[in-house]
């Protein structure tokens, strides 16, 4: 067999990367007065671009490159696809709000392409220090789009209380591998796995996976490290968040896949308590969090808090099924959500008028498309039939009823019952009248780049809800590529 | 090929038209006489199951059956019996008499309305004819999303308040039912009901017991909220006095209680059994309760809503007598409650139209001045509380007799209640048509009953009365139903089919 070049490995990351410069290049050359509009272009041709390499890495044969530290598999190209998708639909969310105003929009691309670099590679890379690296230039690439916005104060607030409790999480991650290296002498996650029954120091490899734990429980933000989401999400400009709730945490959920059954398989009944903890906090404060949330971005926050406890429950599964049921819950969230928050984005606009759920007061009057979008969208997080979310829901706990996990199954389902109450406070605002009182809002005009990113969320979703098993198979062959957790599983 | 076909049409007719009345223009009228046609050709779709049921064959008719998605085993399977026939039938026939008792009253957001409307008119049947308990639960809980929507887009004050009390209440239970499915699921492989059925009459699905009296007691639970069966009624009478009608009209009642039957009684008998004292003693309650709550009730919606949990009552006490009579009749009591009521609050809906208001006391001597209202409302009460020759008689009658054998003390109790509905009836009709006219009745001076309204109610008058004296033309094809549904010997013949 031909030896592939090393360098096709990453070419997802390469094309975005060259991408981002580009732009950064292009931009100060412009003259000012021109509109930025090809420079978007350019942005979603290179995610274009991208998203076609990761497909066509799934030819290649299965393999490392660069000393090993990449590896390009059916996982790592599943993980790819979801976040280049996700990012397309962030720029093109992003593509008239950023145009016209005072601030850049080329920063604004170039970020959004290089972070999207970072979550790609953290998807791909197998070599811990890589994997800290490359949460680096996510986690960074984000912190600076929270705080986009200069000119309203929210959202460098916003910004800068990210980056301070992000760059605390990350200090943990970074001492996780340490802690790693000390137990096992490597940071590979293939030959920690293959150390860790041979250790000295057990104690050090337990210690190490709690503080991974914290580390990526603050990227996807899991109870009890959740605190930083409502400000961050409320602070935030609404595009912004259609992206750091999705993508980043994607990739975040690819990391965890790795480290916790690519590397400490060894020790799971350490990680799965903490992990069990975990999921249901995140449900419970996420759902209960959100029910007194009159802020529809703040409500939207807490709401990711307990879907990434429902995405956490199959982790406990211990299985390929689990890994899959993640897998294919990252991908219906993050359809469901970027399709959720480009809505709240458009019906804002720049300025972000519509802020309290009693502001979505008869949106669907205003414009039937915008509210029927977001309606559908709420149904999907609620978890209704002949949507993705439900088989999202569906899959997680079916793996973990397997795997035996009943009570935690009970605790998700009951709290997927309560969630009902404040996506559905919304949902009926939507097809409500405005109180008498209300200042009339104007009606939010459909472009061509918001519509084309509403029909790719919304297809998405449907298509998930109704031929789940399109995804399914490719999450499996993803999940295939782990070795199981215990013998006999 | 329309026998195999039969079912998908008339399911997804309704969706495939809610799709249409999203694109058609706001002008004049074409929302509503289009969705009044597609009502219409569903109902004609569903009158084909009858006539071409085949009476002394065993199993489901007019099946289809194609895998969905692989993994899980999910199939797409339809088919009916008995037993679900009737209750597609009797979907089918509601709905165009929704769309005319909305025909003026919904004057605003009709595309909405009427969107959603048929878009439940899909869930519901789906609820009926689906045989894989995953596509049950998937239509199980669409039926909740247009009616939450409706309730709140329409609710006379607090629509928003009631949609999510309804929704909450509903939602909740069914998430142990869906525990429930995907236990069952991992321990047998299937989602199929006549392989779950075969599978779990012979005792070897793996699960223990105790295990399986907690599902079946999740289904129950599920189920029991939607019917709603005492005391889980709490949602019913917000929803009545909030909903748009036609919605009101199949809210309560049929989804839960088929669902019961279906699956309480086909998959777990044994568990059902164990529960049964419980529900008989709740069915009794719920009959008297409802029957007094409605007595003292100054509102006529919430009196409808009472007095619906009073019939349905009946029902429940049907059912877990086991009794094939008893069954039978509460399947035929679901039936007339559909009609029922429906005729009911179609009536109410008109007064209100003209008047504005439920409050019995603001009424009195209308019979004067609405002939044809009083009339029709005099023979729906007379339906529901049970006289001879009408349909309500022959359902309570097979209820009580065919639960009276062992029951002697609870049946004499639920008894009383049919003297009560009685009561709160003819004390109602009584208030509200004879007497001295109200000064509101008087200053209002409305016209009687137009044609469409006339369209509306004489034919459920007309159905109640044949219902009342042609009753084996419907019981025939239950007591199939139920016989097959209860009896052992048909569970190995479904497994042999298998």
């Amino acid at each position: 067999m031909m030896p592939v070049p090393q360098i096709d490995r990453i070419l997802p990351e390469l094309l975005l990367v060259i991408t981002g410069v580009l732009i950064m290049l292009i931009e100060p050359v412009m003259p000012p007065r021109m509109t930025r509009k090809p420079i978007g272009l350019l942005a979603l041709l290179g995610v274009v671009a991208a998203l076609g390499a990761s497909i066509w890495q799934l030819g290649l044969p299965p393999g490392t490159a660069f000393y090993g530290t990449v590896q390009t598999d059916a996982f790592s190209v599943f993980f790819h696809v979801v976040i280049c998708s996700v990012v397309l639909v962030a720029l093109l969310i992003a593509f008239d709000v950023f145009d016209g105003t005072k601030e850049r929009p080329a920063e604004y691309y170039a970020l959004v392409l290089f972070g999207a670099m970072g979550m790609c590679l953290m998807t791909s890379a197998v070599e811990l220090l890589l994997v800290f690296v490359s949460l680096e230039i996510s986690s960074i690439a984000t912190y600076i789009l929270a705080a986009i916005r200069k000119r309203s104060g929210k959202s460098p607030e916003a910004g800068l209380k990210y980056f301070l409790l992000g760059s605390f999480a990350t200090a943990f991650f970074l001492y996780g591998i340490a802690l790693t290296f000390g137990a096992t002498g490597t940071t590979n996650i293939a030959e920690v796995a293959a150390m860790l029954p041979k250790s000295q120091t057990p104690a050090f490899a337990t210690l190490a996976v709690a503080m991974i734990l914290i580390g990526i429980g603050f990227k996807v933000s899991a109870a009890p490290f959740q605190v930083w989401t409502p400000d961050v999400y409320e602070g935030a400009p609404s595009p912004v968040v259609a992206l750091m709730s999705t993508a980043p945490k994607v990739a975040a959920f690819a990391v965890l896949l790795r480290i916790t059954y690519g590397a400490y398989p060894a020790i799971h009944e350490h990680w799965l308590l903490l992990i069990w903890i975990m999921a249901a906090l995140s449900m419970t404060v996420g759902n209960l969090g959100a029910l007194r949330q009159q802020n529809v971005k703040r409500m939207l926050a807490y709401s990711s808090i307990a879907h990434a406890g429902y995405a956490l429950v199959a982790f406990t599964a211990l299985s390929r099924e689990g890994i899959a049921a993640v897998m294919f819950y990252t991908a219906s969230y993050a359809a469901m959500n970027a399709g959720a928050f480009a809505v709240v984005s458009h019906a804002g606009g720049y300025d972000e008028k519509l802020l309290s759920v009693a502001d979505y007061k008869g949106l669907a009057y205003r414009s039937p498309l915008l509210g029927g979008a977001l309606a559908f969208f709420l149904l999907s997080l609620i978890g209704i039939p002949f949507t993705g979310g439900f088989f999202a829901k569906f899959y997680v706990f079916t793996a973990a009823l397997h795997a035996g996990e009943v009570w935690l199954t009970i605790i998700g389902l009951a709290n997927s019952g309560v969630a009902a109450y404040y996506y559905l406070r919304l949902l009926t605002a939507l097809y409500n009248k405005p109180a008498d009182s209300a200042p009339v809002q104007s009606v939010p005009r459909l472009n061509f780049s918001l519509s084309l990113a509403l029909l790719l969320t919304v297809s998405a979703t449907l298509i998930l809800g109704i031929f789940p098993n399109l995804t399914l198979s490719v999450a499996r062959a993803g999940a295939a590529t782990f070795n199981t957790v215990s013998g006999s599983k | 090929v329309l026998n195999e076909n039969i079912l998908t049409l008339t399911t997804f007719v309704p969706a495939a038209g809610a799709v249409v009345v999203a694109l058609l223009p706001r002008q004049g009228r074409i929302i509503q006489w289009f969705t009044l046609a597609v009502a219409l050709l569903t109902f004609g779709l569903t009158l084909h199951l009858p006539f071409h049921y085949q009476y002394g064959r065993p199993g489901f008719q007019f099946e289809v059956n194609v895998p969905w998605i692989t993994s899980p085993a999910i199939r797409y399977h339809l088919g009916v019996d008995g037993i679900s026939m009737w209750l597609v039938v009797l979907t089918g026939f509601l709905a165009p008499l929704g769309v005319l008792a909305s025909w003026t009253k919904i004057d605003h957001r009709t595309k909405e309305f009427y969107f959603f409307f048929l878009l439940q008119q899909t869930a519901m049947i789906g609820v009926f004819v689906s045989l894989d308990m995953f596509l049950y639960y998937a239509f199980w809980e669409l039926t909740l999303v247009p009616m939450a929507i409706l309730i709140s887009m329409f609710g006379r004050y607090r629509g928003t308040e009631a949609a999510i009390k309804f929704f909450v209440y509903t939602f909740l239970p069914s998430a142990l039912l869906l525990v429930g499915i995907v236990l069952l699921y991992a321990k047998t492989g299937t989602f199929d009901f006549a392989q779950l059925q075969s599978i779990l009459a012979q005792n070897n699905s793996g699960l223990s017991p105790h295990a399986l009296f907690w599902i079946a007691l999740a289904f129950l639970v599920a189920f029991a909220v939607k019917v709603p069966v005492f005391p889980l009624h709490g949602w019913l009478s917000d929803v009545f006095s909030e909903a748009p009608t036609a919605m009101a009209m199949v809210v309560a009642g049929k989804l839960g209680l088929y669902s019961i039957l279906r699956f309480n009684l086909g998959l777990f008998p044994a568990q059902a059994r164990k529960v049964a004292p419980v529900m008989i003693a709740l069915a009794v309650i719920g009959i008297l309760y409802g029957a007094l709550v409605a007595l003292v009730q100054k509102d006529m919606k919430r009196l409808a809503a009472f007095s619906t949990v009073s019939s349905l009552s009946f029902c429940i006490l049907g059912i877990f007598c086991f009794s094939i009579s008893g069954v039978d009749g509460a399947v035929y009591q679901i039936l007339n409650e559909g009609v029922t009521v429906g005729a009911l609050l179609l009536l109410l809906g008109f007064l209100y139209e003209r008047y504005g208001t439920y409050e019995i006391s603001s009424y009195g001597g209308l019979a004067k001045r609405m002939p044809s209202l009083a009339t029709l409302f005099v023979v729906t009460s007379l339906a529901l509380v049970g006289l001879p020759l009408m349909n309500g008689f022959v359902s309570e009658f097979l209820i009580l007799s065919g639960s009276f054998p062992g029951h002697a003390a609870w049946v004499s109790a639920a008894t009383a209640g049919v003297i009560l509905s009685a009561a709160y009836m003819l004390w109602m009709i009584q208030r509200v048509f004879y007497g001295t006219e109200s000064t509101m009745v008087t200053k209002a001076n409305t016209a009687d009953m137009n044609p469409r309204e006339l369209i509306a109610v004489w034919p459920i008058a007309i159905l109640m009365l044949v219902m009342g004296v042609a009753s084996p033309l419907w019981i025939r094809a239950i007591n199939e139903g139920v016989v097959q549904l209860t009896a052992p010997a048909a569970v190995s013949m479904s497994a042999v089919k298998q």
